[in-house]
């Protein structure tokens, strides 16, 4: 007896193939969810973009009419003082009015679902969510079910994405070097955990860094790193800053002692914090960054944290300048968008 | 409902995989009872007649894990929704992990799930027990009443046993009754706030992950204990290619375990998570495709030896988060059987043995006598049209769980008729 028809049956099953949900239908920014997929003009773009705004903190009057008459929502269901406050800036000086949402200690708390939060939020119309939360995948989630005239931004999300840190960091590397292009990059520390890594190591790859390296010891090295990431892996970190031209620190939470990731802060520092003296065998003209904030005697010596290859703190003021970028181009996004259905009608 | 009456399916293609009957034939029924295949038997008179040409007609399919949700999760779904799926998926007799609320670890609630599956009458209703009380891991349960009751197997659901001093007394005292041992392997520990697969998909999208060692170590710890023990232990769930090699080399040594799939597991991967589809959210974690060719693999050589649906319904809202927060499972019985013709269209098995692995193995793991078209033999029987497409969606899907990452995948293969005790419980068209 035969088996079953041998006529064609349905095609094979698998993964489907999704589109971008961060485009809209023009291949516009719509949302900035992660850098993943994202292609280098657009990156670009930001960057571009960003320089422009440089100049606006140096202005007498800082505020530029681009988001008037916009409402931007920090939705922030995870603390984050200093995040919170670049992307608020960012905002009112694109003209728009900003809300701030401390979601950990309000609506959740009593038992409203993050989808009754967005839709009251929506209901007050709001044009962009900003926000940052302890799960991955979060801000993707938001996205997709927001109305369709929202945009929303990731400011952070658990461990996957953290993308506008991650921009920030590639403008201030290409006002000091240049460009990205053929560059030696070297991140030391904690990539499992890090949401910052994640984006600037997507980033970088798709901006043409030479090189993207990642030090630490195998317990804070996610899984299948170097195919998945497309990285290479150091444990030593002489051999793994050799000749790099950047070098960026992440931050180590204290709670990876409990995890049995590392034994103590003290053997940390001892293999995988930065000092003077293991800098020597970077480029001489190596910089130095950390997404912060830093804990001296942990991640860096503070004579490398203030020290002249430290651009640590213009990473701060870079921030609003990209932040001010991908916002405007979010909402313009939608501008455009409303424009073109109205002429439809 | 219909009453059982005498009738006769007629023209179909006959399979029974337990005797290797495999043939364009009549089945006679009677009595709720299968009375002659082939020719009527002398002085039989069919007040019905079921026309199956061009369908295949098989036993009522036996699926080793489906959930109800039924006492405790009544907004998920009830035994009267799921086991009205069951019906529409072929499948007459289903096993039902203890993991209810409150959990099948005393009699009252095993008669609770039976009889009210019993009032229903659209599919065998058989509660695994629990292995510890509460399924807590410390105190084992009364299992010797537990199985009076009617509790074919024992499970600690998908909760392991930390503690295995306690998981080899459970095994021993599970043994002295001859009770088979349904075992999720999984090391908590190893597993702890793990989402997905540890491999390329998780450290891409920042997802905690579930390292294959999470299986391997439990199956290793379990194939340990039962080799000291004696018991009959049944691994629900297998997910990676290496724990297959482990099953296959102890089978080999003659330690009786025998082992399942779902369904799932041997169509997607890590891959369908990208995206964060949270319908892709279950466990054990959907892993690479090497684990998928192996566990194909192993089903195809006959080391695992059955596939089940894992049916686990949701309610919208359980999938309504961002993935990390979701509840994990698939609804998963009505895909059951176009996955496993999937398999035979993509060669892997050839119908009888993909229809083994869903009757007569899964009856015989369960001891019960079911799964098997013979004279004598009570008529639960399934029959289906191989070639039939559909798309799950709402509108189709008769689970209250719409919860399935396949939803709008075009499947081949529909459930035309289900019988159970004779009755025809699900008809579908004609």
């Amino acid at each position: 007896m035969d088996d079953l028809d041998a006529r064609p049956g349905p095609a094979p099953i698998g993964p489907r193939r999704r589109h971008d949900p961060q485009l809209d239908s023009q291949g516009n920014l719509k949302h900035f969810l992660t850098i993943d997929g994202l292609e280098r003009p657009l990156l670009t773009e930001i960057l571009d973009r960003a320089e422009g705004f440089l100049g606006v903190a140096r202005q007498a009057v800082k505020k530029v009419p681009l988001c008037r008459g916009k409402i931007v929502a920090n939705l922030f269901f995870e603390n984050s003082t200093r995040t919170r406050t670049t992307f608020e800036l960012a905002a009112k000086r694109l003209s728009a009015d900003v809300l701030n949402l401390n979601i950990s200690t309000s609506a959740t708390a009593k038992g409203e679902t993050l989808l009754d939060t967005l839709r009251n939020l929506e209901a007050m119309h709001v044009d962009m969510f900003v926000v940052r939360h302890a799960e991955s995948g979060a801000a993707h989630f938001i996205a997709a079910h927001a109305a369709p005239h929202v945009s929303v931004i990731n400011a952070g999300d658990g461990r996957h994405s953290h993308p506008t840190q991650g921009m920030l960091d590639m403008f201030t590397i290409r006002r000091h070097k240049g460009s990205i292009d053929g560059l030696v990059v070297a991140i030391v520390g904690d990539v499992l955990h890090s949401r910052v890594a994640r984006s600037q190591i997507s980033a970088l790859r798709t901006l043409g860094a030479g090189e993207v390296r990642i030090i630490a010891p195998r317990t804070l090295v996610p899984a299948g790193a170097e195919d998945a990431l497309g990285v290479r892996v150091y444990h030593d970190l002489r051999e793994g800053v050799r000749d790099a031209d950047v070098i960026i620190m992440l931050r180590l939470q204290r709670e990876r002692m409990d995890g049995a990731f590392l034994p103590s802060e003290h053997e940390y520092f001892h293999l995988f914090g930065l000092t003077e003296k293991r800098l020597a065998t970077a480029k001489p003209d190596a910089i130095v960054m950390h997404p912060g904030p830093i804990n001296r005697g942990v991640e860096m010596d503070s004579q490398v944290a203030d020290g002249e290859r430290s651009v640590i703190l213009e990473q701060v003021s870079n921030g609003l300048a990209v932040r001010m970028a991908v916002m405007s181009m979010c909402i313009g996004t939608q501008h455009l968008g409303a424009q073109q259905e109205a002429g439809h009608d | 409902m219909t009453e059982p009456v005498a009738m006769t399916l007629r023209g179909g293609r006959v399979v029974d995989p337990s005797s290797g009957l495999d043939r364009i034939t009549d089945v006679h029924i009677e009595a709720g009872v299968i009375v002659g295949i082939g020719p009527a038997p002398d002085g039989f008179a069919p007040e019905r007649s079921i026309n199956a040409e061009g369908l295949i007609v098989c036993p009522g399919l036996v699926d080793l894990c489906a959930r109800l949700r039924q006492p405790g999760q009544e907004h998920k779904a009830t035994i009267a929704s799921e086991t009205r799926a069951a019906a529409a998926s072929g499948v007459t007799t289903l096993c039902c992990p203890p993991d209810t609320l409150p959990p099948v670890d005393t009699p009252a609630v095993a008669q609770l799930i039976m009889q009210t599956a019993e009032e229903r009458r659209l599919a065998r209703v058989l509660p695994a027990g629990a292995l510890t009380q509460g399924l807590d891991g410390t105190q084992i349960t009364e299992m010797a009443a537990l199985q009076r009751a009617g509790c074919p197997v024992m499970s600690n659901a998908d909760r392991p046993i930390r503690n295995t001093r306690v998981q080899r007394r459970a095994l021993e005292y599970a043994a002295t009754y001859g009770l088979t041992i349904f075992l999720h392997p999984a090391d908590s520990y190893l597993g702890e706030g793990g989402l997905v697969h540890e491999g390329l998909v998780s450290t891409r999208m920042g997802l905690p992950g579930i390292p294959q060692a999470a299986e391997t170590v439990a199956v290793a710890r379990d194939l340990a204990l039962a080799e000291q023990t004696g018991a009959r232990i049944h691994f629900r769930g297998l997910s990676t290619a290496r724990a297959t090699e482990m099953l296959a080399e102890a089978r080999g040594r003659g330690v009786p375990v025998t082992a399942d799939v779902a369904a799932h597991q041997l169509f997607l991967t890590e891959d369908d998570l990208i995206g964060f589809d949270a319908n892709a959210h279950v466990v054990p974690p959907l892993r690479t495709a090497v684990d998928r060719a192996g566990l194909r693999a192993a089903v195809a050589q006959g080391v695992i030896s059955a596939i089940c649906s894992d049916h686990q319904p949701h309610e919208a809202d359980a999938k309504l988060d961002p993935l990390p927060q979701t509840e994990p499972g698939i609804s998963a019985l009505e895909t059951l059987l176009p996955l496993a013709l999937q398999l035979v269209r993509e060669g892997v098995l050839d119908l009888p043995a993909a229809l083994a692995c869903m009757t007569c193995h899964p009856a015989d793991i369960l001891g019960r006598a079911v799964g098997r078209l013979g004279v004598g033999a009570t008529a639960d029987i399934t029959v289906f049209d191989p070639n039939e497409t559909w798309v799950p969606s709402a509108q189709t899907l008769v689970s209250r769980g719409l919860n399935t990452p396949f939803i709008g995948t075009e499947m081949q293969g529909r459930v035309r008729y289900t019988l159970l005790a004779g009755r025809v419980v699900f008809r579908r068209g004609g």
